[in-house]
C-alpha cells in the first residue's frame, strides 16, 4: 500500500510500505477478543464431569456470554498495572524499613491492630486466593474465569505484601511470629477462620456470593479503609501502603462481584431466592467477623480516625443502601436482620473489648483499659448511654487494678456454634441482657449469639454441626493439654511476652526505650 | 436519589484525576480522609479521557484508573474515552 509520511521541515512525502496499518482495538473489542471463542464443548469426556461443581447448588444458567466485566480488562493491561503497584509498594516498603519508620508511630499500642491484622486477616487473604482459583476452575465462561483467576493473583499479592510489610515490625515486637500456626489454632482466631473455610466449602456460585459480593462489595470498605486511613493516622505509612495497594484491587473485586451477582440474578427468577438466602446469610457471617474491626477502631487505634459507629453509617447505610435500591429490580431485598447492626452499633466494640480484656491471658495481643480521655471519647461518640452501661464496667477493672487484684476470667466461654464468637452479646433490644439462641438437631442441643446465627444453622445444620469450636477442642484435650500455659505453647503464644497487659510488657519497654532516646536527642 | 462513589488516592498520581472529576461533575461532594478522598455524587460520576488528559498535560489512558482507586460505589461503565459509575434505580 502507499503510505504518506509527513517530516518536519521537509514536507510530505509519500512511499510504498508492506506496513499493515491498523487502527488502535478498542477497549471493548480488546476484551471481546479476549474472552469470546476461548472455551469448546469437550468431547472426550461430559461437560458436567470436566466442570462437576457447577450444577449442584440449583443455579440455572441460560446463556454463559451474558457475563461482561465492566472494566474489560485484559491481561496485558492487568500485569502492567499490577507490577507498577507492587513497584510503588515495595518502593516505600524499602524507604520504611531503611528509616526505621516502625519508630514513627503514635504509640507502641498502635502495634496491637497489626497482630490482630496479620493473624486474623492476611491468612483469610490466602483463602480468598484459593476459593477464587476454585471459582476459575469450576466456572464454564472465560470471561468469569479470568476475572476470577485476576482476583486468585490479586489475594495472594496481599497476602505475600501484607506478610512482607508487617515483617518490619516482627524485627522489634512481639506476637507476629507465627501468625500462620496461630490463626489455625488460637480460640478467637477461629472466627475470621472458620468463616472462610465456610466460604471455601460451598459451591462457586455461593462463594462469589459470599465472597465476591456480600463481603467484598457490601462489607470490604469497613475492614480495609478504616484499618489503612487509622494506619495513616497512627504513623504507619507502611501498613497505609499496602493497604491502599490491596484496596486498589478490591474496586476491581467488588465490581466483580456486583456483577456476578446481577448475572446470576438475570439467567432464571429461581436463582432468586437462592440467592437471597446467601445474601441474608453471608451478610450476617461478615458482619459477626467485623467486630473485631469494630474493637480495632474504637479501643486499638491510639489516635482514632471514626468510630465504628460512624464507619457503618458511611460504608454501610450510605453505599449499602444505594446498592440495594439497585437490585430491588431483580426482586432482592435487604439482607435478614439488617436491622439488629443498627442496634447493636452503640455497644459492639465496647462487648468485644471486655470479652478480650478478660481473656488477655490467652491472646496473642495486648489489651488496656481506656483512659479517660478515651472514655470521654467512646460517649461523645455513642451517647448518654455508654456513660451509664459501659464506663461504670472499665472503671471498676481500674480499681480492681489499682488494688492488685486485676480481673481475668478463668472459666472458658461457651462459643457460638456459627460465628464462634464467645456468647457475649446482649438482646438486640436489651443491652443489658446475655442473648441465648439454641437448636436441638439430632438429640445435640447447639447454642447461638443471635438469631442471625440460629437462622444460618437452621438451614444447613449438617455442615456446622462439624465446626472446629476452640473451647470444645480444649476440652476434649486437643490443644496441648489441660492446663492454660499448654494450650499457650500449642498456640505458639509466648507466654509474659506475647500475650496479658501492654502495661509492663516487652513491646511497652521497646517503646519507652524509643522515646527516652527521642527525648534524650531533643534534650 | 443515591449516591454514587469513588475513592481515590490522595497523591500526586491522582491529584488531576480528582480534579478532572469535580469539574465534570458540578454536583459532587468530595470527603477528604487521612490517606484519601472520597468523592459522593447523585446518581452518577463520569471521568471524561479528555478532561484528565487536560488536567495532567499528558495521554492518560482509562485503565489507568486503577493505580488511584481505592473504592466506588455503584455500577461501572468503561470504555476508551469515560469511566463512568452509576445506579440503575
Amino acid at each position: 500500500m502507499r503510505m504518506m509520511i509527513i517530516l518536519p521541515f521537509i514536507g510530505i512525502i509519500e512511499r510504498e510500505t508492506t506496513m499493515n496499518v491498523q487502527k488502535k482495538i478498542s477497549l471493548k473489542d480488546r476484551y471481546r477478543i479476549l474472552t469470546r471463542g476461548l472455551d469448546w464443548e469437550t468431547s472426550y469426556q461430559p461437560m458436567g464431569k470436566v466442570f462437576p461443581d457447577v450444577g449442584f447448588e440449583g443455579i440455572k444458567i441460560r446463556n454463559w456470554d451474558d457475563f461482561n466485566d465492566p472494566f474489560r480488562l485484559t491481561m496485558d493491561a492487568y500485569w502492567r498495572f499490577q507490577a507498577e503497584k507492587e513497584r510503588k509498594l515495595y518502593a516505600v516498603l524499602d524507604s520504611f524499613s531503611q528509616n526505621n519508620g516502625q519508630t514513627a508511630i503514635t504509640d507502641g499500642r498502635y502495634v496491637n491492630t497489626l497482630k490482630l491484622f496479620l493473624t486474623g486477616i492476611s491468612p483469610d487473604e490466602y483463602m480468598a486466593h484459593r476459593g477464587f482459583a476454585h471459582v476459575g476452575r469450576q466456572i464454564p465462561n472465560a470471561g468469569l474465569r479470568i476475572s476470577a483467576q485476576m482476583q486468585a493473583l490479586d489475594e495472594l499479592r496481599h497476602a505475600q505484601t501484607q506478610i512482607h510489610t508487617i515483617g518490619q515490625y516482627n524485627k522489634h515486637f512481639s506476637g507476629l511470629h507465627s501468625f500462620r500456626r496461630m490463626h489455625d489454632r488460637v480460640w478467637y482466631l477461629s472466627v475470621p477462620k472458620s468463616f472462610f473455610d465456610d466460604a471455601v466449602t460451598a459451591g462457586p456460585f455461593e462463594y462469589m456470593v459470599a465472597i465476591g459480593f456480600s463481603f467484598e462489595y457490601v462489607l470490604t470498605n469497613l475492614l480495609f479503609v478504616p484499618f489503612m486511613s487509622g494506619a495513616a493516622y497512627n504513623g504507619d505509612m507502611a501498613t497505609v501502603t499496602f493497604g491502599f495497594s490491596a484496596q486498589s484491587d478490591e474496586a476491581r473485586h467488588m465490581t466483580l462481584g456486583l456483577e456476578a451477582i446481577k448475572f446470576i440474578l438475570e439467567q432464571h427468577e429461581d436463582n432468586v431466592p437462592i440467592v437471597q438466602h446467601w445474601i441474608d446469610k453471608w451478610f450476617w457471617r461478615g458482619y459477626r467477623v467485623l467486630t473485631l474491626v469494630a474493637m480495632m477502631m474504637d479501643f486499638m487505634l491510639p489516635r482514632r480516625i471514626m468510630s465504628w459507629k460512624d464507619a457503618w453509617d458511611i460504608y454501610f447505610n450510605d453505599a449499602g443502601g444505594a446498592l440495594f435500591g439497585d437490585l430491588a429490580r431483580y426482586g432482592i431485598t435487604l439482607p435478614k436482620y439488617v436491622d439488629v447492626p443498627a442496634k447493636e452499633v452503640n455497644r459492639l466494640s465496647t462487648e468485644a473489648w471486655s470479652i478480650f480484656y478478660q481473656y488477655t491471658h490467652a491472646a496473642a495481643f495486648h489489651t488496656w483499659l481506656p483512659t479517660d480521655q478515651e472514655m470521654d471519647w467512646l460517649s461523645a461518640s455513642y451517647g448518654p448511654d455508654w456513660d451509664r452501661l459501659y464506663r461504670p464496667r472499665f472503671l471498676h477493672w481500674r480499681q480492681m487494678e489499682k488494688e492488685g487484684h486485676r480481673y481475668y476470667n478463668n472459666a472458658l466461654p461457651q462459643l457460638c456454634q456459627v460465628c464462634q464468637i464467645p456468647m457475649a452479646f446482649t438482646e438486640p433490644d436489651d443491652p443489658t441482657r446475655v442473648a441465648f439462641r439454641d437448636t436441638v438437631y439430632r438429640g445435640e442441643r447447639y447454642h447461638f449469639c443471635s438469631d442471625g446465627c440460629k437462622n444460618i444453622f437452621d438451614h444447613e445444620p449438617e455442615k456446622y454441626v462439624q465446626a472446629w469450636l476452640p473451647v470444645h477442642q480444649i476440652f476434649q484435650g486437643n490443644c496441648g493439654g489441660a492446663s492454660l500455659d499448654q494450650v499457650l505453647d500449642w498456640y505458639g503464644i509466648e507466654k509474659g511476652v506475647d500475650n496479658m497487659d501492654y502495661a509492663g510488657s516487652p513491646d511497652e519497654r521497646t517503646w519507652k526505650e524509643w522515646e527516652a532516646m527521642r527525648g534524650r536527642v531533643a534534650g | 436519589m443515591s449516591n454514587v462513589s469513588i475513592t481515590l488516592h490522595n497523591n500526586d498520581e491522582a491529584r488531576g484525576l480528582i480534579a478532572a472529576i469535580q469539574k465534570d461533575n458540578p454536583n459532587s461532594v468530595s470527603h477528604v480522609y487521612p490517606g484519601m478522598v472520597k468523592i459522593d455524587c447523585p446518581d452518577r460520576i463520569v471521568i471524561f479521557r479528555e478532561s484528565v488528559e487536560l488536567e495532567i498535560g499528558r495521554s492518560w489512558t482509562v485503565n489507568e484508573i486503577h493505580l488511584s482507586l481505592i473504592s466506588l460505589a455503584g455500577n461501572v461503565d468503561e470504555d476508551d474515552d469515560y469511566f463512568a459509575i452509576h445506579w440503575n434505580h
